[in-house]
């Protein structure tokens, strides 16, 4: 009895002891009061920069990740912490707007806006750019790992139902993605909301299942890296990172078309702190910073200055900067409703059931 | 008279007072979720009242993978059980018993994720399941994302917790019953079938409950490492909250998911005729 007093005793004096550290280490970072709190993807800034950012304008910067839309979405719905950064995707930041959770961005205290590809201003899910500015953009499509493969090339999505692919090729757990890629090799949109062609697709999916080795996530960088498996579908800033650790690795966008993306900086309705919020955006604008940070992250940056600053060799690159005629392939993902996302979804879950 | 009347009085109000802990806590941590749950499975997408999630559960879909996931979880129970009683078995006849358990519970105190991932490496095509494949000669398999790997990670997560109550019944079980039976000529497969498996049913019962209810629900080893091959309900569950946001279809597989732990509950647990209630052990409680 007397050691489980004792034990009860030094757990309550430790505890004790870790929160006061805390609530001291805390108040450090709070010192100078003007902080902005940004809320980003894991992996999706170089941190040198948050460094340069706080010296430069002496903004704390307090900084916090996340890792899908609909989880960070939530975070900003409940309003716990006071996010004054944030960065969706583009259906996401439709999404976000109909809710009413983004405050409007004041041009006149961001003039590196004149960065900005025009081609990747004013697009359907923001019109005008009320409300979010493109922080990276990017495709979907195969890596695919050579050496491991006869001679097998990826111009189509077709090419995945090869006979020789037998139990080797990834899907990401997604619908929007999985599902629009069968839409896409059937000539469809990958936007589609009719029933038929979604019926057409999900059942051109199933007869994939030979194929499939496994329906994952992010892990699927591991395996590519280590050799494990020798082609995935994935998003070209994963691609990025998969040829970086191995230099095997190829990446393509099949010619059907596919998926443009955008990750967008926006101001959440819960931000305090707002001019902090523009100018840590005005910050990341700038064309040094971009360019640092798109080479730091692998992504492909929407800032047109910034290009000119980069490594020829990667703003080259059709892989990572398709040109204009490739873009006009590809198409952005519309907010469907969550009626129909249900359905993708549902859809989804129909073929994973029926892989075994 | 004065002082019979209150004596009893004040017990009650004492007792009362000892169960307010209990009672808040059923209340706002058992109670109120499963109100809640039960309460959204009503409502549709835009937030009207509705029964349509119900009849959706009943579409092929949701049907096949209740189906599906009452398999593995089977299977599942199965194999914890079969492994799980011999061991207990052995324990409790070694000499430094709770050393041993202890040795068998110590895994169970490291994150379940973290052991998910080594699994993913230890399995993988050049991990080391795969190069012991090759000395023996039987050469590289796909181990990691098939039906074997998923039972193999999941008996290996809950077999402590089937072993517990396994060895805790048959650590109470007095030897003098097995003499009994043994000296009134009883073979050892008898002996087993009539005395130890009847008096330590009750453990066997509890494992099945804390191995089979989980296991029904497992979501993330299903796409870490059956690759999403294995779909649970569990699965279900999160993808309806996380990617569809349709709560009230998530929360209407969480209702059907209570309702068969109802259903195996009732099965699970019967009357006590354990161990504890028989034979000589009476006399001692």
């Amino acid at each position: 009895m007397k050691s489980i007093y004792q034990a009860a005793i030094l757990i309550l004096v430790v505890s004790g002891a870790l929160l006061f550290l805390n609530a001291e280490l805390n108040e450090g970072s709070k010192s100078g009061k003007n902080t902005i709190t940004v809320y980003n993807w894991g992996e999706y800034i170089d941190p040198d920069l948050i460094k340069q950012f706080e010296e430069e304008t002496g903004i704390k910067v307090i900084y916090e990740t996340f890792d899908s839309n609909e989880a960070m979405m939530g975070k900003i719905e409940q309003g716990g912490t006071s996010y004054d950064i944030t960065v969706p995707s583009e259906y996401m930041v439709e999404m976000m707007a109909e809710k009413n959770l983004l405050l409007p961005i004041d041009y006149s205290k961001v003039p590196n806006i004149k960065n900005i590809d025009p081609y990747f201003m004013d697009l359907p899910f923001d019109l005008g750019n009320k409300y979010s500015l493109p922080y990276f953009w990017g495709t979907v499509g195969i890596a695919y790992n050579p050496t491991l493969l006869e001679g097998q090339t990826f111009e189509s999505w077709d090419n995945l139902w090869d006979p020789s692919l037998k139990q080797r090729v990834i899907l990401v757990d997604s619908a929007r993605e999985t599902v629009g890629m069968s839409l896409n090799s059937l000539g469809y949109s990958l936007n589609s909301t009719d029933l038929d062609e979604l019926r057409e697709a999900t059942d051109k999916l199933k007869s994939l299942s030979p194929n499939v080795k496994a329906v994952i996530g992010d892990e699927v960088t591991q395996l590519m890296v280590n050799n494990e498996a020798a082609v995935s579908l994935t998003w070209s800033g994963q691609a990025a990172d998969m040829m970086y650790e191995n230099e095997d690795i190829d990446y393509v966008v099949p010619e059907e078309g596919s998926n443009l993306w955008f990750d967008n900086i926006v101001i959440p309705r819960t931000a305090k702190n707002i001019d902090g919020a523009h100018a840590f955006i005005n910050f990341m604008l700038d064309p040094e910073v971009a360019a640092q940070n798109a080479d730091y992250v692998g992504y492909s940056t929407p800032n047109l200055t910034a290009l000119n600053l980069m490594d020829p060799e990667v703003v080259e690159d059709e892989r990572f900067y398709p040109d204009e005629e490739t873009r006009s392939h590809l198409e952005v993902y519309k907010n469907l409703g969550l009626e129909l996302l249900g359905v993708y979804n549902e859809l989804f879950l129909e073929f994973k059931m029926d892989m075994r | 008279m004065n002082l019979m009347g209150r004596s009893p009085m004040k017990n009650n109000r004492l007792r009362s007072i000892y169960t307010v802990p209990y009672t808040v806590w059923i209340l706002l941590f058992v109670l109120a979720p499963i109100a809640l749950i039960v309460y959204y499975s009503f409502f549709d997408l835009t937030g009207n009242f509705t029964l349509a999630n119900y009849r959706n559960f009943f579409t092929s879909v949701y049907l096949t993978l209740t189906i599906s996931s009452f398999w593995y979880a089977f299977l599942i129970t199965f194999f914890s059980l079969l492994i799980a009683y011999p061991t207990a078995y052995f324990l409790t006849k070694t000499k430094h018993k709770q050393l041993w358990l202890l040795l068998i519970i110590i895994p169970s105190w490291i994150n379940l994720l973290l052991k998910t991932y080594a699994f993913i490496g230890l399995m993988g095509l050049y991990g080391p399941l795969n190069a012991f494949l090759e000395v023996i000669g039987i050469g590289k398999q796909q181990i990691l994302f098939t039906d074997f790997s998923f039972v193999f990670v999941s008996v290996y997560i809950f077999i402590p917790f089937m072993i517990l109550p396994i060895f805790n019944a048959l650590d109470k079980l007095n030897p003098a019953l097995i003499d009994a039976a043994r000296d009134l000529g009883a073979n050892g497969w008898t002996t087993f079938k009539r005395v130890i498996w009847p008096l330590t049913l009750n453990g066997v019962k509890s494992g099945v409950q804390v191995v089979f209810i989980p296991a029904l629900s497992l979501f993330m080893i299903t796409r870490l490492i059956a690759g999403n091959k294995v779909i649970t309900l569990g699965t279900a569950i999160e993808q309806q909250f996380l990617v569809t946001q349709n709560w009230g279809m998530g929360s209407t597989i969480a209702v059907f998911l209570i309702l068969f732990m109802f259903i195996i509950m009732l099965f699970t647990t019967g009357k006590e005729r354990g161990a504890t209630g028989n034979g000589k052990n009476r006399k001692a409680s």
